[in-house]
């Protein structure tokens, strides 16, 4: 298929493999900040043709794993209420609250519908005027200018039985936690594609020079990824630290004017929790107060009691990369995609959901 | 639309209602309106409680209920599928499909116009197979209680004298053969549901496979170990069954999947893996490496499996593991779907 064998092609792959074995004279440790990447890494099967100097880990980019328990527990009370319809994206409805996941009550009668777009939910609110239709909006930088969009179509309609439970992060705060952490040992990052097509990649120089890193945003395919991890790898051994933009063919430096301009309409920024590595200031995206009528949140003044996250579940260190999936004691025993202690196993992004697919549940990704 | 050879009787009602599953008069209204006529044979013409027949020798027997939404799709509605599921589940015992029992649960307020087309498929895809449907059932469900039309089948064949169809055969060194490609009933019934429409002209593959199966059992016999058509959860679901329950380990190539192009670009576009994803008319192989090339090419010569093609093979190490090579030449664990790809796809 056109725009994606290329990326797949098996002879450039390879030559990037030669060039990175060529080049690679110590063990780097370089972190894929995308859920995304993970998948890919793994579902390629590259993690086991890299050189073994180069250790990848996965990071905090997959928005349903860092999504809070009480969050997904406000949305579960929502769902169960009978005048509400509740819409998410496929990802977040087996992800585990406190008591149950939204997949548990919606087979014990919640009304909840499953869809791609947040404009779904605009339909669905406009044919049930005698219902309230709540979309679960949670993602990263790429999902929100969708979701708001949702909101200004939702106030250009005059439709009052349509809000947001929005959940949105951001992800140079996650980097800047990932670094500020004491164990971390990320010397270089993978930036994710998707997040810079719309915020272009301002954000990320400065983030280079104030940790003394090379950060390199990377496409999805095999062939961007290699060529990803072969510019951060070229970078470390020069003892270089800077920004460079490997998914140029979508990446503009100035991201998507119109999105930002619309994210900026919608959104403003707060403190939020991450599930697994607790309150990061200014790390996510609320909406804004002049167009509060649409936060399901402050509509509805859902009071969820905080419950704690499962002990045995060690999300937190897997999402700043210091450990990895099979290094945990519940993994693919206590803790599988039919039986999830917490979100990473879960989510289509997440990394331990990706080990467990992927790999012999339990070993290490080698096939 | 209805079939133009196949005119709906006229009616004195529109829709069906609760009464045409009371078993009285309402009932015996909707069964002579031409549902008997329209199925018509010997065996059902008695009108008895069940079907008396003979069978000689070996027989199989399968059953399947069938509750897809929406109940008509891209290539197909949920009557010739109930036919071929059914069939198709016979033929991959090594048998020949004879007679099938027809159960309908039916959501009171369903359209006659509707029913009369399901009718019409089920009485062509019924013919195109060679069965008869002899026994069967209508049920009516209060509003809400179903979704529109659930079919159950059930059928039995007589096993054809070359078939050797056994998990214990299936041995280190055979081959591993998908029968077309793969995909397309998943992504044409997705390409519908509500909330997902997108416009594509991917058509579901429900056909009957006992034709080809019979000739590939009639010429290849005793070399052909195991046959399983790859219905939900895809192929990689099929293969992982295969692996665990003939302790073997099974070894296979991405590139030599066959996809078809728009079902690839609608799998990226959906986030899908196509060998997760169902089908109604592709069935695996399992088969001694000699006779895998012949196998291929007869394939080949048959409609609906065009392009058949040898996707790898049984092996000895890693037990009860399926084993996929990328494309870029990465390995990986192809593991058993979790939970559901797609919601009710069959």
């Amino acid at each position: 298929m056109k725009f994606l064998s290329e990326y797949r092609n098996p002879e450039i792959v390879h030559q990037y493999i030669d060039e990175l074995h060529k080049i690679t004279t110590k063990e780097w440790t370089i972190m894929e900040v995308c859920g995304g990447q993970t998948h890919s890494l793994v579902k390629n099967g590259i993690l086991n043709i890299l050189p073994d100097k180069i250790n990848m880990v996965h990071g905090p980019g997959c928005p349903v794993c860092v999504t809070p328990l009480n969050l997904i527990d406000k949305a579960v009370h929502l769902a169960e209420d009978k005048g509400v319809i509740l819409c998410s994206y496929g990802d977040m409805i087996r992800v585990p609250g406190s008591k149950k996941s939204l997949l548990e009550a919606k087979a014990t009668g919640a009304d909840i519908r499953i869809m791609y777009s947040p404009l779904e939910a605009i339909k669905i609110a406009r044919e049930n005027p005698d219902k309230e239709v709540v979309f679960f909006a949670v993602g990263f930088e790429t999902t929100a200018p969708a979701n708001a969009l949702s909101i200004i179509h939702a106030e250009r309609e005059g439709l009052t039985n349509y809000s947001v439970l929005a959940s949105h992060v951001l992800v140079p705060p996650a980097i800047e936690a990932v670094m500020n952490d004491s164990d971390t040992q990320i010397q270089g990052f993978l930036a994710a594609g998707h997040v810079c097509t719309i915020m272009g990649t301002g954000e990320y120089e400065p983030l280079a020079q104030k940790y003394n890193i090379p950060i390199v945003v990377t496409g999805f395919e095999p062939v961007d990824l290699l060529q990803g991890i072969l510019m951060t790898v070229r970078q470390l051994e020069n003892g270089e630290a800077r920004l460079e933009n490997q998914y140029a063919r979508v990446v503009r430096p100035e991201g998507n004017p119109a999105a930002i301009e619309m994210l900026n309409r919608v959104f403003q920024m707060e403190d939020r929790e991450w599930r697994g590595l607790g309150t990061i200031p200014n790390s996510g995206w609320n909406i804004r107060t002049e167009l509060e009528a649409y936060n399901a949140d402050i509509k509805f003044n859902v009071n969820i009691l905080k419950v704690p996250e499962c002990a045995d579940c060690i999300a937190g260190q897997v999402l700043k990369g210091i450990k990895k999936p099979f290094e945990c004691s519940q993994f693919g025993t206590n803790c599988t995609p039919e039986k999830p202690l917490g979100a990473p196993m879960v989510s289509s992004e997440g990394a331990c959901a990706a080990y467990y697919h992927y790999s012999n549940a339990g070993d290490e990704v080698n096939a | 639309m209805i079939a133009l050879d196949c005119p709906m009787p006229k009616l004195d009602f529109d829709v069906i209602t609760l009464g045409h599953g009371s078993g009285g008069v309402l009932t015996n209204k909707l069964l002579k309106s031409g549902v008997f006529d329209l199925l018509k044979n010997p065996l059902l013409d008695t009108h008895h409680d069940g079907a008396v027949f003979e069978l000689n020798g070996k027989t199989a027997f399968s059953t399947d209920s069938y509750v897809i939404s929406p109940i008509f799709f891209p290539g197909g509605n949920i009557g010739e599928l109930a036919i071929n599921g059914t069939v198709n589940d016979l033929a991959m015992c090594g048998a020949q499909p004879k007679y099938l029992s027809l159960s309908f649960i039916i959501e009171e307020g369903l359209k006659m116009t509707e029913f009369w087309e399901v009718l019409v498929s089920i009485k062509k895809a019924a013919d195109t197979a060679g069965v008869q449907i002899v026994t069967g059932d209508t049920k009516v469900v209060e509003k809400g209680k179903g979704d529109k039309l659930f079919i159950n089948t059930a059928g039995v064949g007589q096993l054809m004298s070359k078939a050797n169809i056994d998990m214990n055969q299936v041995k280190p060194g055979d081959k591993v053969i998908v029968s077309d490609s793969i995909a397309n009933h998943g992504i044409a019934v997705m390409s519908i549901r509500e909330g997902l429409e997108f416009e594509t002209s991917i058509l579901s593959d429900t056909r009957p496979l006992n034709g080809i199966v019979g000739k590939l059992i009639e010429e290849f016999g005793y070399d052909i170990h195991l046959l399983r058509d790859a219905t939900r959860g895809g192929v990689a679901s099929v293969l992982n069954e295969i692996a665990q329950d003939a302790q073997v380990g099974i070894e296979i190539l991405q590139k030599h999947t066959p996809v078809d192009p728009e079902v690839e670009g609608a799998c990226e576009m959906l986030g899908l893996d196509p060998l997760y994803v169902a089908n109604e008319g592709v069935f695996m192989i399992i088969a001694d490496a000699q006779i895998a090339d012949d196998i291929v090419q007869m394939l080949r010569t048959f409609e609906g499996s065009k392009k058949a093609t040898i996707l790898g093979e049984i092996v000895e190490g890693h037990k009860r593991q399926v084993i996929l090579q990328s494309a870029i030449g990465g390995k990986r664990v192809l593991n058993m779907l979790v939970g559901e790809q797609l919601p009710r796809i069959c």
